[in-house]
């Protein structure tokens, strides 16, 4: 049998691994996936490790190569961490490192990146070079929670690598138990349809919860997420604990002018279908023959789509914020929950109005942590405990627009005076 | 081992990356003040601010998984196009943005040149949102990154042209945890065997009641084996969700013929039009075939074919579905309706057909 570079002694599953004079060991199943249009990952990681010669390459790449032919999974959990962290590195030890040594470790940095996912250059070329000083190279843009994850460092160089991470202005993310790294679409920075400077907010809260990020203390993670309107693009509905979407309180602005355009451009059929007919509470008319279109704007649930569909036509309104959704989180364990609309319509323009929602964040975050089961979510202690009972405790204000209709079973209790 | 070198820098707990420093000066210029934007081509707009100023962007797919090389050869076209500044998408597209129409097509000749597709805007399918699976992750049964490639290597055209009737989100995950996040079409691991437990090494590896409060149904019970304190599932009662996996490594979920996958549509996050909605589960006990994932594909291509030639433009999957109906839905996608598809789990009737309306 060929010796094979890297490899354990056990010697099993190595056969055919040699790969003529190349630094890698032979990967046939991987090498697969390097054919298909779309940009192959196997390919850069290949590139990458002739290029570096880097052990730890090469050795998580058979033993990928081995999950391939086994059909299973091979990396454990740890606790690796640095000073003064509890959290921001998954850890990552191979199961089988006795068959492949160089993928003995393979731990992963999630770093923060600016609100929106914006980078220049000189920073991303920053990160490079630091995490090919320290790191594998591979870099995770991004991760589901909207972390830079820079995959794969070996746990003694783990300290030296986040000080000049840090020291270049990137701090890590959250894992466990923590406040997670946040996500926010565009915003204001390129999309009309903004109603709120969501990456602006984002960046004050989460620099507020920093600490809360870096040492797991809660139940379960809390994330946050910042949609600037109702498309919510940053998926805060589904994907976040908290979610801020943005929205406005006024009339849609209309420019007939540019109605009348497009309505010379695609029809008035198009209008009907594509527009009048689409509105979810019929809240658009249209004369035929005319080229304007009237919006009931009582009757405006503000769900986008005339705005998406006509945007050089209709904005947002003029008076604009966010609602505020709480609950969000995806299967485990009640199953998935959209986030609750909890809060209509709160302003967050100035520093004063971003503190007030930080204290009201704080008053949630006490009450779940106090309340909570472990690994509970906010809205499921909410289902569990009694959304009236949480609105007392967080001091909210019940209001019609936290619900689709009244209840329709008859199980409450009115606060009463016992009989003396 | 060396003598550990004194550490002189000490930690600035900074939160998220400063905004400051990271946009394009057009962008800087015209922050909260644009006026609207239309397509140009596929992968292709323009934004108008009121100032007059036109931003172009250009979107591409990336890999995901990506690497310091690919990363600065990003930088030296967002160097070369767009003044030094990009960003990223929530489904891992790179963008670039710039005011000079002329510097469009270059751009694009150069993306497509070191392998990234220029495309994703609009009513097209975006890339796949994916977990890490066998890269990387600690409890996967299959590699998201290779599912994805897979599925978007067939969907290549699809993220280029403009024929969806609206955009299509796909998502992969791993296991069913579902990290990947609700789409119109998620491919999701389904686990279909209770947890194998390793009694010798449970108590030396897991909290117990850690292991115990992580079930979903309360079907985990402590018990001895061996003289070990150990755990055991009521197989009866398990949903085989493979959470206890993740609190306990030696009950191990994973299995490389009975962990299979499934197939779900209709999620949506967006409030144009109808409600966010999650996805309803459509196909299952599809294998985990790696690396190319036929099965997956052939389930995918199907529902998207449906969809492409029945959906009305703008509706999204969840959209289309509700119109025409599920069961046409089914029809149309060629796919099989199940006894598990009905929900048994908890708030299963707010699925349930409470009326007498029936498409026959």
């Amino acid at each position: 049998m060929e010796d094979i570079k890297g490899a354990g002694s056990s010697g099993d599953d190595k056969e055919n691994l040699d790969n003529e004079g190349k630094f890698l060991n032979h990967t046939p199943i991987l090498d697969e996936l390097e054919g298909g249009k779309w940009p192959s990952f196997i390919s850069g990681f290949k590139e990458l490790a002739e290029r570096t010669e880097k052990p730890m390459i090469r050795g998580v790449m058979d033993q990928l190569e081995y999950s391939y032919k086994t059909k299973m999974g091979y990396w454990k959990g740890g606790l690796v961490t640095v000073k003064g962290y509890g959290a921001g590195i998954i850890t990552r030890f191979s199961m089988i490192k006795d068959k492949f040594p160089e993928a003995t470790e393979f731990h992963t940095f999630r770093v923060q990146p600016a609100p929106g996912l914006h980078y220049n250059t000189k920073m991303l070329r920053e990160v490079c070079d630091i995490w090919e000083k320290h790191g594998s190279g591979f870099i995770n843009m991004h991760g589901q929670s909207g972390n830079l994850q820079l995959i794969g460092i070996e746990q003694d160089k783990t300290q030296e690598c986040f000080d000049e991470l840090n020291q270049a202005g990137w701090d890590l993310g959250g894992a466990g138990a923590t406040v997670r790294t946040a996500a926010s679409c565009v915003g204001p920075a390129r999309c009309e349809q903004a109603c709120f400077d969501n990456l602006k907010v984002h960046e004050k809260v989460l620099k507020n919860y920093a600490g809360m990020t870096h040492r797991p203390e809660f139940n379960y993670k809390l994330k946050f997420k910042f949609s600037a309107c109702p498309n919510d693009c940053a998926n805060a509905i589904m994907r976040a604990d908290v979610a801020l979407i943005g929205t406005w309180r006024d009339s849609i602005q209309i420019e007939q002018e540019y109605v009348k355009e497009w309505i010379d451009e695609y029809g008035e059929d198009a209008l009907f279908d594509q527009v009048v007919n689409m509105c979810p509470t019929k809240a658009i008319s249209h004369k035929i023959g005319t080229s304007t279109i009237e919006i009931d704007n009582k009757n405006c649930v503000r769900c986008m789509h005339c705005i998406n569909v006509i945007p050089k036509a209709l904005s947002p309104g003029k008076e604009r914020g966010a609602s505020l959704l709480i609950g969000g989180k995806n299967t485990l364990k009640v199953g998935v929950n959209l986030g609750s609309m909890m809060i209509p319509f709160l302003k967050l323009d100035t520093d004063e109005e971003v503190e007030e929602f930080i204290e009201m964040m704080d008053e949630i975050i006490d009450w779940w942590d106090e309340t909570g089961l472990d690994h509970e979510r906010v809205g499921e202690t909410i289902e569990r405990v009694g959304m009236k009972q949480f609105l007392e405790a967080v001091g909210i204000e019940a209001n019609i627009d936290m619900i689709v209709r009244p209840r329709d079973n008859p199980y409450y209790k009115k606060e009463y005076e016992s009989a003396t | 081992m060396n003598a550990p070198i004194e550490r002189t820098w000490k930690t600035v707990e900074s939160g998220p990356h400063t905004l400051e420093g990271t946009l394009h000066p057009v962008v800087v210029k015209n922050y909260g003040k644009w006026k609207y934007h239309k397509m140009i081509k596929p992968g292709v707009m323009v934004h108008y601010g009121l100032s007059g100023d036109a931003l172009y962007t250009v979107r591409a797919g990336t890999p995901r998984q990506n690497t310091v090389d690919l990363v600065r050869q990003i930088c030296d076209l967002a160097d070369q196009y767009a003044d030094g500044f990009m960003r990223f998408t929530i489904r891992n597209s790179v963008e670039f943005m710039f005011s000079e129409e002329s510097r469009i097509e270059p751009l694009i000749k150069d993306l497509e040149e070191i392998g990234l597709p220029v495309g994703g805007i609009a009513n097209c399918v975006a890339p796949i949102a994916h977990t890490q699976g066998w890269l990387h992750c600690d409890i996967p049964a299959t590699d998201a990154s290779g599912v994805a490639k897979g599925v978007m290597d067939n969907l290549y055209d699809e993220f280029k042209t403009l024929q969806m009737p609206n955009k299509v989100r796909l998502s992969t995950s791993c296991c069913s945890i579902n990290c990947g996040g609700q789409a119109d079409v998620a491919i999701i691991v389904k686990h279909t065997r209770p947890p194998r437990i390793d009694h010798a090494k449970l108590s030396t590896l897991c909290e117990l009641p850690k292991a115990v409060a992580r079930c979903p149904v309360a079907a985990i019970r402590p018990t001895i084996v061996n003289n070990k304190r150990s755990l055991m599932v009521d197989e009866e009662k398990c949903i085989v969700c493979g959470a206890c996996f993740g609190a306990c490594p030696s009950m191990e979920i994973n299995h490389p013929e009975h962990s299979q996958f499934a197939i779900w549509v209709g999620g949506k996050n967006s409030n144009a039009r109808s409600k966010p909605q999650s996805m309803s589960l459509v196909a299952e006990g599809i294998p985990n075939n790696p690396p190319h994932w036929p099965e997956v594909n052939d389930v995918v291509g199907r529902i998207l074919k449906a969809y492409k030639g029945g959906g009305k433009p703008w509706e999204r999957m969840n959209e289309w579905i509700e119109r025409i109906g599920w069961k046409r839905f089914f029809e149309e996608s060629e796919l099989t309706f199940e006894v598990d598809m009905i929900d048994s789990y908890r708030h299963a009737r707010t699925t349930f057909n409470q009326s007498a309306h029936v498409r026959f």
